[in-house]
């Protein structure tokens, strides 16, 4: 599984990051995505999907961020 | 005999004001029409153009979308209107006339945007700019959305981008990012892993919608929060809620109705705002006039526009 830790990083520095990191990936290979709680889980996920990625699941995680699993899709 | 040379201005040029008299002898700001903010790059030049040629050393951003050519001789007057016609750029409007309606960037790029606010300012200008009230000047914006940027709700009349949401349970994974998603806290996750709605605290955002990944919110309802009664300056009032999921195509009616609400309820009472007018009146007769034309848009009560404590001048 392709993990992607944004952990850290702000917006819109983190959905930036993604796209780089998600451009590496074959088309239709499913990433998770580690955001902090707050403004990244509320808008990455949502800029993720309006790029065309399919997002399958959230969770958050005992640490206390968010686990963003997706489809990476090509446009 | 000295050669005293006439000076001549097309005194139908400043019917719509827009001509704005300066410190200066002989100079003027020509405050020029740009509603909703939006600028084409061809007009953009020719304005530069007609600034560098006939004004001062800069322009200015007025705080409601328009340019303001700056230090202009009144004698140039009909030379800048004929150049500006070159690039279809006209001159804005000051007074107590519907002024040019401001608005955000809208829905087109802007991924916030639930509505076509750009559109919605355009064919306001085109219908209403320039009406005389008869008492005071009348300002309208468009936001569009929730989030507000314009500030809606301080102008005569404020619209503000919404939708309904509706979840289709099926469709639903129980991912959990539309209740992390509601700021308001309208939808929190219920044991079965399902959102629960509540219809109270939601604001219409459509953040739901936007961050689902399987498209089980959606939207059932789409159109303006409409707020009247508000202005800034020297006694502010904040506008109060009139109509809800006012479709898009019936704004520029909308707008014309209160404005005949107006010029009858002000008369006589001089140089007054429609939320000055309202409180005298009460928000009820207002509403009353609204609720025929716009039956299933407005809402059931309300309340007068809201007086803002600014703590120096007490209110009258």
């Amino acid at each position: 599984m392709q993990v992607i830790d944004l952990r850290g990083v702000s917006c819109p520095t983190n959905f930036v990051k993604a796209k780089l990191a998600l451009e590496e990936l074959d088309n239709g290979t499913v990433a998770r995505i580690l955001l902090d709680d707050g403004e990244p889980v509320k808008n990455v996920p949502r800029s993720l999907k309006a790029d065309g990625h399919r997002l399958i699941g959230l969770k958050q995680v005992d640490e206390g961020h968010y686990v963003l699993e997706l489809e990476k899709i090509d446009a | 005999m000295a050669d005293v040379k006439q000076t001549k201005v097309d005194l139908n040029n400043l019917k719509a004001g827009g001509f704005i008299k300066e410190r200066g002898k002989d100079l003027f700001t020509v405050r020029l029409r740009v509603p909703g903010g939006r600028m084409s790059v061809p007009r953009l030049k020719k304005i530069a153009e007609v600034a560098e040629k006939f004004g001062g050393e800069f322009v200015h951003l007025s705080v409601r979308q328009s340019i303001e050519l700056i230090n202009i001789n009144f004698k140039d007057f009909d030379a800048v209107v004929e150049e500006l016609g070159e690039a279809t750029q006209k001159v804005a409007s000051c007074g107590a006339r519907v002024r040019v309606p401001v608005a955000c960037g809208g829905c087109e790029y802007n991924p916030n945007g639930l509505v076509d606010t750009q559109k919605s300012a355009l064919e306001v200008d085109e219908k209403l700019f320039g009406t005389p009230t008869g008492h005071h000047k009348f300002k309208v914006a468009f936001a569009g959305c929730p989030f507000d940027c314009p500030k809606s709700a301080t102008n005569d009349i404020g619209f503000q981008g919404a939708i309904y949401p509706t979840l289709d349970t099926d469709a639903c994974i129980g991912c959990g990012l539309c209740a992390k998603s509601c700021v308001p806290g309208a939808i929190v996750m219920g044991d079965d892993n399902r959102p629960i709605f509540s219809d109270a605290p939601c604001i219409w955002c459509g953040d739901c919608v936007k961050v689902c990944p399987t498209g089980a919110w959606s939207e059932a309802k789409r159109g303006y929060t409409v707020r009247i009664g508000g202005k800034w300056g020297r006694n502010p009032l904040v506008g109060t809620l009139f109509a809800t999921f006012l479709p898009e195509e019936r704004v520029a009616e909308f707008i014309a109705t209160v404005l005949e609400w107006y010029k009858e309820k002000a008369e006589g009472f001089g140089r007054v705002r429609l939320g000055d007018t309202i409180i005298r009146e009460g928000a009820q007769a207002l509403l009353d006039h609204l609720q025929g034309r716009f039956p299933g848009y407005t809402v059931t009560a309300t309340i007068a526009p809201q007086v803002i404590a600014t703590q120096v001048g007490s209110s009258r």
